[in-house]
């Protein structure tokens, strides 16, 4: 088999794989937000179909495939079907340059766990990923903010322009919070390529971004930012129930809600993936036992992260009330914006004085 | 071969997307062009290996001042544009004007640059770590300055925007 057709056949079967799985994630979030949730208010949550509400989040996609699409008058339309793709699209984008774990040998063919990952023979490690990775999320995440824009005007409702104006300015505000959030953590690794920000961070947690680097400060920026630019309690604004019925989405219904729901969550995936790799050391771990076991340990150690980091998620909408919109405004730039400044400088300077 | 197709199908996408950004009616179609019009010249300086411009094109472009864009036109619900026939003057000076500056630059590519066909910008300056020692050795005079300038513009629009006290 030539090289260009066996880097076709990994390339596709990895896209399908992560994909797959990061769709299993996304409905079983749902699943997990409703039950834990529905503890924290002292109540069962799903638990109707199949053991423990498992099989809830099939019912759910079934009813979404089966609802009536409707398509309110009025709407414009071409600009109005386009929203929830591109919200969906570009969600789902970002999962491709994550790296999640290090090589793999499968009949033959080595390749690292990440989309845009390739085996290199000249790299230390045996793989090596784009040289700015980091930078294509941010870039993919910024034009996500159209999906939601675009939804809410294009439905010709109040409640949803309103809800889509709160929206893009809050993610337009977050994101420079975001983005000096992790300038630290790349002072400290010099380069914008996520694996090698990972394998820089290998070890024992004294060897994290977040301990080892001390970034704690950028740590929470980046916590309380991701939060904002998902549209999470308590920076949920966009999608107020009780103010704007349901925000953006009020409009659309169907598959078409689904697709907002499912890039919501896909978001919340993306960056709980990236905090994963940029402060908690990626898949580092401790890997033991039979070839099989130490190929799937390191995917193991990944996921557990990522899912603490949703569980924190869900935990925090289950206890903070929402924010008042210029309480989130002055959030973000009167007090993240000089702190993640402040991190950013003194970061500079220990890694000047050391050097 | 896969590069000439790339480059082809890009800047095509280009070229279409800001002939779309004038013949659209509606302020929000013309802004969305002018957004496809920026994420294709972005994959062209991908093609040219300029990749730290090509992202960060993305990122300020599209996704910062089109947003600011977008957001005010959606504020203000701006509608059709008024259709006028166009300026004469436009038509007298403009189409010679046009096709002597295409010309004029056709002939100097062609003739003055050899190998234009295989242009590309030299693979040294096109990672985020070339710029940036780029910029803070060789030109940090420069870079500073401008950041000053880029300092006092925002200010200058807080005080503008400020309704008397």
């Amino acid at each position: 088999m030539n090289n260009v057709l066996t880097f076709l056949i990994v390339a596709v079967v990895k896209i399908a794989v992560t994909l797959g799985i990061l769709l299993t994630i996304v409905a079983y979030t749902v699943w997990l937000e409703r039950k834990v949730l529905g503890r924290i208010q002292n109540r069962w949550g799903p638990s109707r179909v199949g053991p423990f509400g498992l099989l809830q989040p099939l019912a759910d996609g079934l009813k979404f495939i089966f609802k009536e699409d409707l398509t309110p008058p009025y709407v414009n339309r071409a600009i109005y079907l386009l929203a929830p793709i591109l919200a969906l699209t570009m969600a789902l984008t970002s999962i491709a340059l994550i790296p999640i774990a290090p090589n793999v040998t499968v009949g033959g063919v080595t390749t690292p766990i990440q989309i845009t990952g390739v085996a290199d023979h000249n790299a230390p490690s045996g793989s090596s990923d784009i040289s700015i990775g980091l930078l294509i999320i941010l870039g993919v995440t910024s034009v996500g903010v159209y999906g939601i824009a675009l939804a809410g005007w294009s439905s010709n409702s109040k409640y949803s322009l309103l809800g889509s104006l709160r929206a893009s300015a809050q993610m337009v505000s977050y994101e420079v919070a975001l983005g000096l959030s992790l300038v630290g953590v790349l002072i400290l690794s010099q380069t914008f390529s996520l694996r090698s920000i990972v394998e820089q961070q290998s070890g024992w947690f004294w060897h994290w971004n977040l301990f080892g680097g001390f970034q704690f400060v950028a740590f929470f920026i980046y916590l309380m930012a991701a939060y904002a630019e998902t549209n999470r309690t308590p920076f949920d604004l966009p999608e107020a129930e009780s103010e704007l019925v349901a925000g953006y989405h009020t409009e659309y219904s169907a598959m078409k809600f689904a697709m907002f729901f499912m890039a919501e969550y896909a978001n919340m995936v993306t960056v709980a993936c990236l905090a994963a790799v940029l402060f908690l050391g990626g898949w580092s771990g401790p890997v033991f036992g039979p070839a099989i076991v130490r190929a799937l340990l390191p995917v193991m150690w990944f996921l557990l992260r990522v899912f603490f980091f949703l569980f924190l998620y869900i935990w925090v909408r289950g206890t903070l009330p929402r924010f008042r919109y210029d309480q989130l405004m002055g959030f973000s730039w009167k007090f993240l914006l000089p702190l993640a400044l402040a991190n950013v400088v003194i970061t500079a300077l220990i890694v000047a004085l050391r050097a | 071969m896969l590069h000439l197709i790339l480059f082809l199908v890009f800047a095509t996408i280009c070229v279409a997307g800001a002939v779309s950004l004038l013949a659209q009616t509606h302020p929000i179609n013309s802004a969305l062009s002018l957004i496809v019009v920026m994420a294709s010249l972005a994959l062209l300086y991908l093609l040219l290996g300029a990749e730290f411009v090509a992202v960060i094109q993305i990122i300020i472009y599209a996704g910062a001042i089109m947003v600011l864009f977008v957001f005010t036109i959606m504020l203000l619900n701006a509608g059709v544009e008024e259709r006028t026939r166009g300026s004469r003057v436009a038509l007298i000076f403009g189409v010679p004007g046009l096709l002597i500056g295409a010309g004029a630059m056709g002939w100097v590519l062609s003739s003055r640059i050899p190998n234009s066909g295989s242009l590309a910008l030299a693979g040294t300056y096109g990672s985020a770590r070339d710029i940036g020692r780029l910029l803070f050795h060789q030109y940090l005079l420069p870079f500073e300055v401008t950041s000053v300038l880029v300092l006092i513009a925002i200010m200058g629009a807080v005080v503008l925007a400020r309704k008397g006290e």
